[in-house]
C-alpha cells in the first residue's frame, strides 16, 4: 500500500515537493537515526549473534547455536535464582508503590499552600533517590550500627542489634523499602489523572446520594484505570532493571538472596567475560519482560476503562 | 445553629487529624535525607546514631571528605568530571532531540510513521540487553578509559526526550508554521525562528531530566573508566564509602550530601518543569 502510494506520487506533479519533504524529514531525524543504528540496532544484532556463540575475552566467538539458551534454562540455578529474586522484588514493590502513590494523590488532590508543601516533601525522595548517595545512605541506615537498629533498640522493640542487610531473610526487604519509598512519580501522574476526571460526574453522584467510597469505587477508580495501567507497565520495566542500588547496598548477597537479574548478567558478562552467555541472558530478560507486558496488555481490555474506545 | 457549629468543629477536627498524620509520615519520608545531612555534621563516632540533633556542628567533615580516598585527587576533580560529562551529554541530548522531534512532528515524509513507531517501541527496550555488545564494541574501538562510551549514547537523542518534545510540538498551533511558510520560511527557518522560541518550557524539562540522569549514571562509568582521576562523583562516592576501608562516616555523609546538592537545586527551582516532564511522558502516552 505504501509502495503503491509512492509509485503514484512518483508520477504526480507533487513529486518535487515530496522529494523535498523526504529530504528535509530524514535530515531532521538523522540524529536519532545515527544514534539508533550505532548504539541500539547494531549492538542488538551483535548481541543476538553473540548469544548463539561461545565467546570470551581470550578467544573469538565460536558458533554453538542455541546451546547458551538451553544451558541457562536447563541447568543454571543462578539464573533461576536471579529471576526469582527480581520477580519477588518487582511483585512486592509495585503494588505497595502504586497504593501509596494513589492514596497520597487522593489526599493531596485539593491544592493549597500547605498541600503544595506536602506534595514536595513526599516527592523529594523520588528525585534524590536514584543517586549513589542515597544507596550508600540506605546501606548504613539498615546496617548493623545504623539508625534503624538504634531506633528499634531505644524504643525497646528490639533487644539486640540485627543486620538487616546481612541477613538472608531481610536483605531483599531493604531494597523493596527503598523502591516503595520512592512513589513520587506515580503519585504525580495520579494527581494529573485525578484532575482530568470531570467534576460533573461527582456532582451528579452526590445528587444521587452517593458516599465517598461509592464515588471512589464507581467513578475515581474506573476513570483512573488507564493511568494505573500506564504506571504499571512503566514501573515494571523500570524496576526489572534494578542494578545500581543492589550493587551498592547488598552487592547481591547474602547467599545470593538479592542477586537481581541485572547484577547476575553483569557478573557473568563483565566480570567473568562470558560474553556469549551473558548476551543470551540479556535476550531472555527481554523475552521475560515482553511476556509480562503482553499479559498485562491482554488483560487490560477487562479492567482498563476507556471513555472513548480505542483512543488512549 | 447548633448543628452547623458541630459540623464546623468536626471539619476542623478532621483537618487536624489529616495534618497530623500527613506531617508524621512526612517526617518518616524525609528521615533518611535529614539523617544524612545532619550526620555530615556529627562527630565521626556518632555519625550513625539515629538522632537528628547533631552533637556539634563539625564542618571539618567536609574538609576531610573533600580530600577523597588517598592519592592526589580530591572531590573537586570528581565534581568537575561529573559536570563535564553531564553538561556535554545534556547539551547534545536536548538540542538533537529537539531537531529530531521537529522532523517527526511537523514534516510529512515517507516512513515518518514507521520510524516513529520504531522509536516508541525502543522506549520500552531494557538497556541491559545493550550492555554486553556495547561493552565489546567500545572495547574493540579502543574507547576504554575515555568518556566517549559514557557521553555518546546519551548525546544522540533518546526516545524519551524525542517523545517528550514531539508531544509538546503537537500542542503548538500549526497555523504558526503555515504563516511563516507563506512569508517564505523553509523548514530550517520555521524550526529556528518560529518553533524554537516556543519550545523553551519543554527544553528546560528535557535539560533537567538529561542532566539528572547523567549525573546519577553509575554503571557506565564503572564499566569503562579505569583511571581514578577520570571518575565522576557517583563512582568516586561509591569507592569512598567502601565498607571495608571507610573510617570517617561523617565525611562520607558530607560527600553524599554534596553529591545530591545539584539534584536538590534542580528540584527547588525547577519543580514545575520536573512535574511537567513526568506528567507528559506519563499521561499522554
Amino acid at each position: 500500500m505504501v509502495l503503491l502510494l509512492q509509485v503514484k506520487a512518483f508520477f504526480s506533479h507533487k513529486r518535487k515537493k515530496l522529494l523535498k519533504d523526504n529530504l528535509a524529514g530524514y535530515l531532521f531525524i538523522s540524529p536519532w537515526i545515527i544514534g539508533f543504528l550505532a548504539f541500539m540496532a547494531y549492538p542488538m544484532i551483535l548481541s543476538l549473534y553473540y548469544s548463539l556463540t561461545n565467546y570470551n575475552l581470550f578467544s573469538p566467538p565460536v558458533w554453538i547455536g542455541l546451546q547458551n539458551y538451553i544451558e541457562i534454562i536447563k541447568n543454571d540455578p543462578k539464573f533461576l535464582n536471579s529471576l526469582k529474586v527480581t520477580l519477588m522484588y518487582v511483585a512486592a514493590s509495585i503494588p505497595l508503590r502504586l497504593v501509596f502513590a494513589l492514596v497520597l494523590a487522593l489526599l493531596f488532590y485539593k491544592a493549597s499552600k500547605m498541600i503544595d508543601f506536602y506534595r514536595a516533601v513526599y516527592y523529594i525522595p523520588s528525585i534524590l533517590g536514584g543517586s549513589v548517595a542515597i544507596a550508600v545512605i540506605w546501606r548504613e541506615l539498615f546496617g548493623y550500627y545504623g539508625a534503624l537498629n538504634n531506633i528499634l533498640m531505644a524504643s525497646g522493640l528490639m533487644e539486640q542489634r540485627f543486620s538487616w542487610i546481612g541477613n538472608p531473610n531481610t536483605a531483599l526487604l531493604t531494597l523493596i523499602a527503598l523502591a516503595v519509598w520512592q512513589f513520587g512519580s506515580p503519585m504525580i501522574i495520579f494527581l494529573a489523572g485525578l484532575k482530568a476526571i470531570p467534576v460533573s460526574l461527582y456532582e451528579s453522584a452526590s445528587i444521587d446520594g452517593a458516599g465517598w467510597w461509592h464515588k471512589f469505587y464507581r467513578i475515581t477508580l474506573p476513570m483512573l484505570t488507564p493511568v494505573i495501567f500506564f504506571n504499571l507497565i512503566m514501573q515494571i520495566i523500570r524496576l526489572f532493571l534494578i542494578f545500581t542500588r543492589a550493587y551498592i547496598i547488598t552487592g547481591g548477597g547474602p547467599m545470593s538472596k538479592t542477586e537481581v537479574y541485572a547484577l547476575y548478567l553483569f557478573r557473568e558478562g563483565i566480570r567473568y567475560h562470558r560474553f556469549g552467555y551473558a548476551s543470551a541472558l540479556g535476550w531472555i530478560l527481554l523475552i521475560v519482560i515482553a511476556i509480562i507486558t503482553f499479559i498485562i496488555f491482554k488483560t487490560s481490555n477487562r479492567w482498563v476503562y476507556y471513555e472513548t474506545k480505542g483512543e488512549l | 445553629m447548633n448543628l452547623s457549629i458541630s459540623a464546623r468543629n468536626r471539619k476542623r477536627l478532621g483537618g487536624i487529624v489529616f495534618h497530623t498524620i500527613v506531617f508524621f509520615f512526612g517526617v518518616i519520608m524525609l528521615y533518611p535525607l535529614l539523617w544524612m545531612v545532619i550526620g555530615s555534621f556529627k562527630s565521626s563516632g556518632n555519625a550513625l546514631t539515629s538522632t537528628l540533633i547533631p552533637d556539634y556542628f563539625n564542618f571539618g567533615n567536609y574538609a576531610d571528605g573533600w580530600r577523597g580516598f588517598g592519592g592526589d585527587e580530591t572531590f573537586a576533580r570528581y565534581f568537575r568530571n561529573s559536570f563535564v560529562i553531564s553538561s556535554i551529554s545534556t547539551l547534545g541530548q536536548v538540542s538533537l532531540a529537539a531537531i529530531t522531534a521537529y522532523g517527526f512532528a511537523r514534516i510529512k515524509f515517507t516512513g515518518n510513521k514507521i520510524c516513529f513507531s520504531i522509536m516508541v517501541i525502543t522506549l520500552l527496550l531494557p538497556a541491559q540487553i545493550l550492555r554486553i555488545p556495547q561493552y565489546i564494541m567500545f572495547n574493540q574501538i579502543g574507547w576504554m578509559d575515555t568518556y566517549l562510551p559514557i557521553i555518546l549514547p546519551g548525546f544522540f537523542p533518546l526516545p524519551f526526550f524525542i517523545f517528550l518534545i514531539v508531544q509538546f510540538i503537537r500542542g503548538i498551533p500549526k497555523e504558526l508554521d503555515e504563516a511563516a511558510r507563506i512569508d517564505g520560511c523553509g523548514y530550517f527557518g520555521i524550526f529556528f525562528r518560529i518553533l524554537l522560541p516556543n519550545l523553551k518550557p519543554v527544553l528546560i524539562t528535557g535539560t533537567i531530566f538529561s542532566f539528572y540522569w547523567s549525573w546519577n549514571e553509575f554503571m557506565t562509568p564503572l564499566l569503562y573508566l579505569q583511571t581514578p582521576a577520570k571518575y565522576p562523583v557517583s563512582v568516586a562516592l561509591h569507592l569512598f564509602s567502601d565498607p571495608g576501608t571507610i573510617t570517617n562516616w561523617s565525611a562520607m555523609f558530607a560527600m553524599s550530601t554534596l553529591s545530591i546538592i545539584p539534584l536538590f537545586l534542580i528540584f527547588l527551582f525547577f519543580q514545575k518543569y520536573l512535574v511537567e516532564g513526568v506528567v507528559t511522558s506519563g499521561m499522554k502516552g
